[in-house]
């Protein structure tokens, strides 16, 4: 029991004196992920409103592909990305292997399929006769997506939070297109299993509590929106 | 008189569903100024009608002119779009604010903000709403709602308004003052205007014409009062309020008059037939009067049948009263003469009605 609580106090105080290492892994985690998240965002809504508004032979298939998508196993993306990046790979000449770069094209690969599906769940869970509405408001076509895509704006939210939450907890992806250098491409989850492994459980805690309060922000919002009323 | 170039024109019009045909419309005519409503059952075709004439829908033959230039998916179809609005059953609102919502045509269409402060404003004060300006479209009732959609369709000041039943998930009070207002507003602005109702006493009380539409067709068309009275199939007939269908064959007739056999009775009508054709009587329930005992002088041109009471209905001011007089036949009697009559299922009465005020369809003219 003194191990963890020896611990605890430890990782307060690592917390409450802004420890320059325990910030740094922070802001490298916060930065990877956001830029991942803001990665997904642009691929996963744009064509997640594409494939929501669009009729073509095969669709069905298509949004099973992006639905299975949402579960991607990290450790899966990261081997491929891994090959990819590889010297020798198809991609090896970018030599961005075991860089942050790395580690948020891994990341991107992860969240896209999840802000896809959720945007396509969104736009196709409005009224089906918006679209016409819409356009018989006089919008073009692109007014038209703008505005449906404004209307789902509370479950996309959803959506970038989903995404958000499922990078900056992901260590499996990030350990291997990163390698967890230290102060380069150490970030909270591949550090608190490293620090974990060596035994420093007063840094590993510490860290953990951060992944925990940042998983705990993200819910709260998360919470907030679909706890907000919508009558009808 | 000349007649007036139409403001909107189809020709041809068919829509197909996956295969099977939803909507034929071999012509239809719209005069600028004109209210025609679209009455018929769910599935008639009335909302595929609206949206092809919006161009929401693409048609899968046919042509439409708006103003005698053509319009189609290529050719002026925005700028078209850009002289209507449409009013859908459900609001539709957008999840922002009534002023919002009510601007959003204009924005689209690129206006200046103190245009569209103006405009937004005018509207809202047309509907009665002029409260609800900052509140959000997801709070306001489902009558408030229908009127913000109303003031957004008509912020645009469209030439051509569409409203698909937009009274139908309405309460009756909410929908009586809401059809009062857009009854006024129709009139002080003259905006061409097509709508849907299954509800045909808001058709006969907005439109100019009514066109009775059944699987994708339209089946008569014309003013309230001709459709009301003189509907040209039995479809038609029983959809504007004709309780009572009579078929029966012509077996006697005179100058402009004749008697046919229904169901063994002898019914005597006026119009123009031959020995032995078979006919369809249409007799409206408010043209049929009850009474204890035969009317006394009833002249030649009565129809008098006595007859069972099988059933009472009521029917809010009035009661809905089935007889059967060999055949069926229905009256609408008010609540005072229910009681003065004093008439309980039942109880024999002596139905009157006059030979003038059956219509009269000819098979033979239908099936052409």
């Amino acid at each position: 029991m003194d191990l963890i609580l020896e611990g605890i106090l430890k990782a307060f105080y690592l917390l409450v004196t802004f420890d320059s290492e325990v910030m740094k892994i922070t802001l490298l985690s916060l930065q990877v992920s956001g830029s991942a998240t803001l990665i997904s965002l642009l691929i996963g809504i744009s064509i997640g409103t594409m494939v929501a508004l669009a009729e073509f032979p095969g669709r069905r298939f298509v949004v099973s592909l992006i639905n299975t998508g949402m579960g991607l196993p990290p450790v899966v993306v990261g081997l491929f990305v891994t090959i990819f990046l590889w010297r020798n790979g198809p991609l090896g000449f970018l030599g961005v292997l075991y860089t942050p770069t790395a580690m948020i094209i891994a990341q991107a690969i992860i969240a896209t399929p999840i802000v896809m599906g959720i945007t396509l769940a969104a736009i196709q869970a409005l009224p089906k006769n918006l679209r016409l509405q819409i356009l018989a408001l006089g919008a073009t076509r692109f007014q038209m997506v703008w505005i449906l895509v404004k209307e789902a704006k509370l479950p996309l939210l959803a959506g970038v939070m989903a995404g958000f939450g499922g990078v900056i907890s992901e260590v499996g992806a990030s350990i291997m297109v990163g390698g967890n250098i230290k102060g380069y491409s150490r970030v909270l989850t591949t550090a608190t299993v490293m620090e974990t492994s060596r035994g420093n459980f007063d840094i590993a805690i510490a860290l953990g509590i951060i992944l925990l309060l940042l998983a705990y922000f993200i819910n709260l919002i998360l919470t907030n929106i679909q706890q907000r009323e919508r009558p009808r | 008189m000349n007649v007036p170039a139409p403001i909107l024109e189809v020709d041809r019009l068919q829509v197909r569903k996956g295969g099977t045909l939803v909507l034929d419309i071999p012509s239809l005519r719209l005069e600028e100024g004109e209210i025609l409503s679209l009455i018929g059952p769910n599935g008639a075709g009335k909302t595929t009608l609206l949206q092809a004439l919006a161009c929401l829908i693409k048609p899968s033959q046919g042509e439409l002119f708006f103003k005698e230039k053509i319009v189609s998916s290529n050719h002026g179809l925005f700028q078209y779009r850009r002289k209507l609005a449409m009013v859908f059953q459900e609001p539709l609102l957008f999840d922002t604010t009534v002023f919002e919502n009510v601007s959003s045509g204009l924005k689209i269409r690129g206006l200046k903000r103190a245009e569209i402060g103006k405009k937004v404003a005018e509207n809202l004060e047309r509907f009665g709403i002029p409260h609800l300006v900052h509140r959000s479209a997801r709070k306001i009732s489902g009558g408030e709602a229908q009127r913000v959609a109303l003031a957004r369709a008509f912020a645009t000041q469209p030439e051509v308004l569409f409203l698909d039943e937009p009274f139908a998930s309405l309460d009756p009070p909410t929908r009586e003052s809401l059809i009062d207002d857009l009854e006024r507003i129709l009139r002080q602005t003259g905006t061409t205007t097509i709508f849907a109702t299954h509800d045909r006493m808001e058709a006969l009380r907005l439109s100019d014409r009514v066109a009775v539409m059944n699987r994708g067709r339209i089946l008569q068309i014309g003013p309230p009062p001709e459709v009301m009275n003189q509907p040209l199939d039995e479809f038609v007939a029983s959809f504007v309020g004709v309780e009572t269908i009579l078929t029966g064959r012509v077996s006697k007739k005179d100058k402009g008059s004749f008697l046919a056999s229904v169901m063994g009775h002898e019914v005597e009508a006026v119009g123009e037939v031959e020995l032995g054709e078979t006919v369809v009587f249409c007799i409206r329930p408010e043209n049929v009067t009850l009474s204890p005992s035969s009317p006394k002088g009833a002249t030649s041109a009565r129809n008098v049948f006595w007859g069972r009471i099988t059933k009472i209905i009521p029917m809010g001011l009035f009661y809905k009263v089935q007889l059967d007089c060999g055949f069926p036949l229905v009256a609408y009697v008010t609540a005072r003469s229910l009681e003065d009559l004093a008439l309980v299922e039942g109880k024999e009465v002596a139905a009157t009605f006059k030979a003038t005020s059956i219509h009269v369809v000819q098979k033979k003219l239908v099936e052409t």
